[in-house]
C-alpha cells in the first residue's frame, strides 16, 4: 500500500474528511453541450464566506483541497481565495478550462505552490473543441494555458471526457498532451443537468464502445489486469465500502451546501447554518451514507463483481436508492469482463441498461 | 551545522497537516510525500524562520520529552538538513520570513 493510500485509509478510520472538492462557482464562459450545471448565480458565498469555511476545513484536518466549478476563474477573487487556502497549507489541486490563464496567472499560480491543474480538452482538433465549448478560439487560448502553466513547471493533466462527438479524438488528444509534456487522463461519465433534464445523456458512449477503450494499452497500463474475470467475493469486500464519499470525503457547491461527493447529490447541510463540522459529524444523510457497508448492498451484495466493481454509490442514488446498482458501473463490470452482474441477472438482460433516470445535485430545503 | 545561527522555514511548495498525531506533507515541486512523527511534527510546526533551531529544541523537544539536549540537537539538525535537501525547509544562518505561515 501506497503511503498515500496508508493515509487515506487512516483517515477513513478516523471518520477524518482529509479530501475536499469544494465548487467556488456554477458560472462558466463555456457552455459545453455536456455539462450538468446551470450557470446562473443563485447567490455564490462570498469571499469572506469562502475563507471562514477554509478556517474551518483546516481545522477539521482536510488536507487534500480542490477547487473546481464552473469556471473558477469567473471569479475576480479566485486567486486570493488560492493564497488564503495556501496559507492554511492545503494541498490545493485545480479543475479549470484555463481559457482565462495566461502567463501572468500561471506564474502567480507557480509562486502559490499548488500542486496541479486538470484542464478539460475535449479534442485535438480545434473544430471539434470549440463546437463542444461552444465558445469560440477556446481550443487555442485552453492550449495557450496549458503552454504557459507548464512553462512554470506546473503539473497539468489534459481530462479528455468522451462522448459521441469526440469518441475517435482520444488517441490525438493523448498525442497533444504528450506534445506539450503535460499528464493525460479519459473519461467516459456524462451526468444529467442540474434541473433533471436527461437530453445529454444521449451523448454518452454506447456501451458496446467501451470494450474497445477498456483494452487499449494506451489507455489503460495493464488490460489484461483491468479485464480479469472477477475474483471470489471475500468477506472483507462484503464488510467494506464502496467508495470514500462521507468516510473521508466530500463535496462543497458554491452555495456552501455539503454532499457526500459532487456525483452524490445528498443534501446534508449548509456551512452557511451550521459548522462544518457538525454536519460532517452529526448529520443524518452523512451517517446513514457511513453506515452502508458492501454487504447491506440490495443486490450489489450478491454480485460477482463485488470484491472488483467501481460502483458509485452516488450514481446509485441519482437512480433513486443508494444502497442499489449504479447502472453505469454495471455496465463497465459487463464490458471490462464479460461476466454478467446481479443487476442484470435480477432483470433477465443479456446486456446491461445503457441509461438510468438520474436526478441531479439540488439545494438543501 | 551551527547551534546559535541556524533558522528553519517552511517551503512555500510544502502542504501540510496533522492526522493523528503524524504530520502529513508534500512537496508539490515533486509529488512526494511524506508522514513525520511527534517529534518531527514538533520542529516541522515550529518552523517559523524566526526561532533558532537549538531554541525550538530546547523548548519544545527537552521540555516535552525525557531526552539528552545534545543528542536531541544532532537527531534535529540531520532531520532539518534532509528536509531542507528535499525541499521541505529552509535553513539559514539569519532569521528569514516564513513563505507559509
Amino acid at each position: 500500500m501506497s503511503l498515500t493510500a496508508e493515509v487515506g485509509q487512516k483517515a477513513l478510520e478516523l471518520g477524518v474528511a482529509i479530501s475536499v472538492h469544494m465548487d467556488v462557482t456554477y458560472r462558466c464562459n463555456e457552455r459545453c453541450v455536456h455539462c450538468y450545471l446551470d450557470h446562473d448565480d443563485h447567490g455564490e458565498m462570498t469571499t469572506e464566506e469562502i475563507k471562514g469555511v477554509l478556517d474551518q476545513l483546516a481545522e477539521a484536518g482536510v488536507f487534500f483541497l480542490t477547487f473546481s466549478g464552473g469556471e473558477v476563474f469567473m471569479r475576480r477573487d479566485f486567486l486570493e481565495i488560492v493564497e488564503y487556502a495556501r496559507r492554511l497549507m492545503f494541498n490545493v489541486k485545480i479543475k479549470t478550462n484555463g481559457v482565462m490563464i495566461h502567463e501572468k496567472e500561471a506564474s502567480q499560480l507557480r509562486e502559490l505552490g499548488i500542486d496541479s491543474l486538470q484542464i478539460s480538452v475535449y479534442s485535438h482538433r480545434a473544430e471539434v473543441h470549440d463546437a463542444i465549448t461552444k465558445l469560440p478560439h477556446s481550443f487555442e487560448r485552453t492550449i495557450s494555458a496549458i503552454r504557459f502553466l507548464h512553462a512554470q513547471g506546473l503539473r497539468v493533466t489534459m481530462a479528455n471526457v468522451l462522448m459521441n462527438g469526440n469518441f475517435d479524438d482520444h488517441a490525438g488528444v493523448q498525442q497533444l498532451a504528450a506534445e506539450l509534456g503535460v499528464l493525460y487522463t479519459l473519461d467516459p461519465t456524462i451526468t444529467p443537468m442540474m434541473d433533471g433534464n436527461t437530453d445529454v445523456l444521449a451523448l454518452r458512449i454506447p456501451g458496446e464502445e467501451l470494450p474497445q477503450l477498456f483494452r487499449n494499452s494506451t489507455l489503460v497500463a495493464n488490460p489484461e489486469e483491468f479485464c480479469a474475470l472477477p475474483v471470489p467475493v471475500t468477506d472483507a469486500d462484503l464488510e467494506g465500502y464502496s467508495c470514500s464519499a462521507g468516510h473521508s470525503a466530500c463535496y462543497i457547491s458554491p452555495y456552501g451546501d455539503v454532499f457526500p461527493c459532487v456525483q452524490f447529490p445528498l443534501p446534508t447541510g449548509n456551512v452557511r447554518e451550521q459548522k462544518f463540522l457538525d454536519i460532517w459529524n452529526y448529520s443524518p444523510q452523512m451517517t446513514e451514507v457511513r453506515s452502508i457497508k458492501v454487504k447491506d448492498l440490495t443486490t450489489c451484495s450478491s454480485c460477482s463483481h463485488a470484491g472488483s466493481c467501481s460502483r458509485c454509490p452516488g450514481l446509485a442514488y441519482m437512480e433513486g436508492n443508494m444502497r442499489g446498482p449504479s447502472t453505469s458501473d454495471c455496465e463497465k463490470s459487463f464490458y471490462k469482463t464479460g461476466v454478467a452482474t446481479a443487476n442484470m441477472l435480477k432483470h433477465g438482460l443479456t446486456k446491461p441498461r445503457t441509461s438510468a433516470p438520474l436526478v441531479q445535485i439540488q439545494a438543501v430545503q | 551545522m551551527s547551534e546559535e545561527c541556524v533558522y528553519i522555514a517552511r517551503s512555500k511548495a510544502i502542504a501540510a497537516r496533522a492526522l493523528a498525531g503524524e504530520m502529513m506533507v508534500m512537496n508539490s515541486s515533486d509529488s512526494t510525500f511524506y508522514t513525520l512523527n511527534e517529534v518531527a511534527s514538533i520542529i516541522f510546526q515550529a518552523a517559523d524562520g524566526t526561532t533558532p533551531l537549538h531554541r525550538i529544541v530546547q523548548e519544545r523537544i527537552c521540555e516535552q520529552f525525557d531526552i539528552d539536549p545534545a543528542e536531541a540537537q544532532a537527531d534535529a539538525e540531520r532531520f532539518v538538513s534532509e528536509l531542507s535537501a528535499r525541499g521541505v525547509l529552509i535553513i539559514s544562518s539569519e532569521p528569514v520570513v516564513s513563505e507559509l505561515q
